[in-house]
């Protein structure tokens, strides 16, 4: 189908961009790769009044480094975050998540902010960004302010994103000591959204696991950490014995639903399986 | 109406279009470039993919605003000037990589993107670089012969994969059958 018809505005400046949103009516859609929102107005289920075409803004693309953080523009392609130097080296978690996107052809348009701010819980990187720790920086008419990655995701689609502003970029701590991460993601075909996708992250330390941070892709309306996991593992000795005792709760404190793809006991099974790979290859074992 | 200008398998257009018109009814209805074909409401099935500024799209994902200023290649201009087919045209042909044809303008423009990146990908990257692409005829099977067939070519080499002659065609008698 073809989309209804809309008003287009292409900035090529964020301030510019903001302006363009705040005169742009009622119904206002900033687009970045459109590989998510093109197909729902193909769909018709959206009908923006305005789109704010954002490929234009150069400001908003690329990965710096920052000192103790890397900085991801939103308007970087998941094409470019998965083969980005920085990214591969301060945080290749993002690069193993992104490389299970859709396919090459949606990689190509489909970018890391518009992923974030489109929210899905079936998309890769929100729990990555989560277990990261990441902080999302938003430019509004005010200003500027920074959402840490455990505030931004409000619920189901839902950010902290107000109306009226953009995610302009995405800091990335650099991780001090001996750490590994994994993601691991259950779906059945290609090119298909996570089922259910753990990401781990975990600090070793003399044969001791000191830190772990695991999120969960699509065990609720929003990315969660499995904190009863976390606090499992933290000080604990790095065998499969205890990653597999404490990938047991991975489902704690989980509200996943059922759908055609699963029903939600299978996604508190599936949750539980993953950590303990995503764990155990985190670790190294 | 928005004025865009864009390079389309070498040729420049000035056109009006409506923003909501995508890439791949701009180029259908408006050029006649009917070799990229619709295959779903979507974007899914990669029956549409172009290349854009070099990299390829799903042209039904993309608004043909977006192209301005930009250069796409289509089915239709990726065999060489003056003649004859693209090496990876003619692997499809001769290792029987299509039936009903309908996936195999989006195949070729996925593969041969995937060559960009990958000049000798093994089998399984080879179903990796196409998972945008669904074929509902063939099982993928000749498509990945013949995406390796053209690497080989490409690549200048004469040997390493199969030719049409000595592929196993144990699981498709009638490809033995036909050639
Ligand atoms: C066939 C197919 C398969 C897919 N499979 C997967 C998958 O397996 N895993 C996965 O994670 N994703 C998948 N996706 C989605 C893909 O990752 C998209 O790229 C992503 O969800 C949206 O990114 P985008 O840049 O295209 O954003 P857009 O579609 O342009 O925007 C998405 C939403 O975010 C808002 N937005 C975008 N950028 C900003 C910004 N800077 N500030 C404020 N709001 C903004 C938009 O208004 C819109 O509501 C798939 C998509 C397709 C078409
Ligand atoms: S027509 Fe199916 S992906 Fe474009
Ligand atoms: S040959 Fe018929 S869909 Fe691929």
């Amino acid at each position: 189908m073809i989309p209804a018809a809309f008003a287009y505005a292409r900035p090529t400046t964020v301030d510019e961009a903001l302006r363009a949103v705040a005169e742009g009516g009622e119904d206002v859609k900033i687009m970045a790769g459109g590989q998510s929102l093109i197909p729902v107005m193909r769909l018709r289920l959206a009908a923006p009044e305005t789109v704010v075409d954002l490929t234009r803004v150069a400001e908003l693309r690329g990965v710096r480094d920052d000192g103790d953080a890397i900085v991801i523009g939103a308007m970087t392609t998941h094409h470019d975050v998965m083969t980005d130097p920085l990214v591969l080296q301060h945080a290749p978690l993002i690069a193993e998540a992104t490389e299970t996107v859709a396919d090459r052809q949606v990689r190509a348009r489909g970018t890391f902010g518009g992923a974030l701010a489109h929210a899905d819980p079936a998309g890769d990187l929100p729990a990555v960004a989560l277990a990261l720790d990441a902080d999302f920086v938003i430019a509004g008419p005010q200003g500027r302010r920074t959402v840490p990655a455990s505030e931004f995701f409000v619920d189901y689609l839902t950010t902290a994103l107000e109306e009226g502003e953009l995610l302009v970029e995405i800091r990335v701590p650099k991780l001090a000591g001996e750490w590994g991460m994994r993601y691991e993601k259950f779906n059945r075909v290609a090119q298909a959204w996570s089922i259910v996708a753990v990401a781990a992250v975990v600090r070793r330390e003399d044969g001791h696991i000191a830190e772990a941070r695991i999120g969960l892709t699509n065990m609720g309306s929003t990315p969660l950490r499995a904190s009863a996991v976390e606090a499992a593992l933290a000080g604990a000795e790095a065998s499969p014995e205890t990653i597999a005792s404490a990938a047991r709760s991975a489902a704690e404190g989980t509200s996943p639903t059922s759908d055609l793809n699963a029903q939600a006991d299978y996604r508190e099974h599936l949750a539980q399986v993953l950590t303990r790979r995503a764990v155990t290859a985190a670790v190294g074992l | 109406m928005t004025q865009i200008n864009v390079r389309v398998d070498g040729v420049t257009y000035t056109d009006d279009v409506e923003p909501r018109t995508l890439l791949v009814h701009y180029l259908r209805e408006q050029l006649g470039k009917v070799g990229t074909v619709i295959g779903c409401d979507t974007s899914n099935c990669g029956a549409c993919t172009v290349h854009l500024d070099g990299a390829a799209v799903k042209s039904c994902t993309v608004l043909a605003v977006q192209a301005d200023g930009g250069e796409v290649t289509t089915i239709e201009g990726l065999a060489p000037e003056g003649g004859g087919l693209h090496p990876m045209q003619k692997a499809f042909h001769e290792m029987h990589g299509l039936q009903c044809g309908y996936c195999t303008p989006g195949m070729i423009m996925a593969s041969v993107d995937l060559l960009k990146e990958n000049p000798d990908p093994s089998d399984t990257e080879v179903r990796e670089g196409i998972e945008g692409n669904l074929c509902r005829c063939t099982g993928y099977q000749n498509i990945v012969r013949a995406v390796q067939q053209a690497a080989g070519e490409m690549r200048g080499s004469t040997n390493g994969h199969a030719s049409p002659a000595e592929v196993d065609t144990a699981a498709a008698p009638h490809v033995a059958a036909q050639s």
